[in-house]
């Protein structure tokens, strides 16, 4: 299954991003490879729309859970029809590892 | 809106495929779930589905129709669109501090999401049942009570003077004075 990370730098080591629409990038781990993907967000600098443009993005590649630390609420009803799982992680100071850690608990 | 269906529609057996299907919308659907195999009364199921109980009634009977007409010609039915959103459930961890929704109903919810802790709750919101932004006022002595969808302004009764109440900035209601409820 895919798990989508938002995140403010391409690097394991870079935080978690605490806004999903204007992420910088996104973090496309696979839970059964233990493959990561880092792609940026080209939907960052959009005047609106940022969230349901970044949610149909991350569903095309597959994604199944999002994490991030926070959501719209165009995004939360888009992610629910797509049945797309919302992760909310207050603790803004983790690192996209430190998250892959607990994913593969 | 809670429970959409997992299937895209039906098609009737033995007939050619044909290209007008019978469309019912979400909240046709919830409304014939509501009623005919919960058994819900269109009060209560109004009040599930946030809406007033006439509109609730509208729906159902309209529901009830697109099915009888893809009954008796044949037709498929598919569902679609309408004016509704998708509600899921939150639940919070205790480990991680994170929250994590749940969109595929059903299958019940034991571990965090995200470190496999068994140490979560569910999150209530508190009871909303059917309120809405709306007021309604008092045209005496102008005490305020939050709306309730299916039940009507004329029909709340006002604590203090014993009026039957108003929409509050309603335009057809300003200048209402009920002078014989005292």
């Amino acid at each position: 299954m895919k798990v989508a990370i938002t995140s403010v730098g391409n690097s394991p080591d870079a935080k978690l991003d605490s806004h999903f629409g204007r992420c910088s990038y996104f973090v496309i781990y696979d839970t059964e490879t233990a493959a990561t993907e880092y792609i940026p967000n080209i939907n960052k600098e959009n005047i609106e729309g940022c969230g349901p443009a970044s949610v149909q993005f991350v569903a095309s590649k597959g994604v199944k859970k999002i994490i991030s630390g926070e959501f719209g609420a165009k995004v939360k009803a888009i992610s629910d029809s797509l049945q797309i799982q919302l992760i909310i992680l207050k603790d803004q100071e983790k690192t996209v590892s430190e998250i892959i850690q607990l994913l593969n608990h | 809106m809670n429970n959409p269906p997992h299937f895209k529609g039906f098609r009737p057996i033995g007939l050619p495929e044909e290209n007008n299907p019978v469309v019912i919308n979400f909240e046709e659907y919830e409304a014939i779930r509501l009623s005919d195999f919960e058994f819900n009364g269109h009060v209560e199921a109004a009040q599930i589905m946030g809406v007033s109980r006439p509109t609730y009634t509208r729906i159902y009977e309209s529901a009830r129709r697109k099915v009888a007409q893809a009954f008796v010609l044949g037709k498929a039915i598919v569902f679609e669109g309408g004016k509704v959103y998708f509600d899921s459930e939150w639940y919070s961890c205790n480990k991680c501090g994170c929250w994590f929704n749940h969109p595929e109903k059903g299958e019940e919810i034991k571990n965090c999401t995200l470190c496999g802790s068994n140490d979560i709750e569910q999150y209530h919101q508190g009871p909303q049942s059917g309120s809405t932004d709306d007021v309604c006022i008092c045209p005496t002595c102008g005490f305020e009570k939050v709306h309730l969808a299916t039940t009507p302004c004329k029909n709340e009764i006002c604590p203090n003077c014993n009026c039957p109440m108003i929409r509050k900035d309603t335009p057809h209601n300003k200048g209402v004075k009920n002078s014989n409820c005292n």
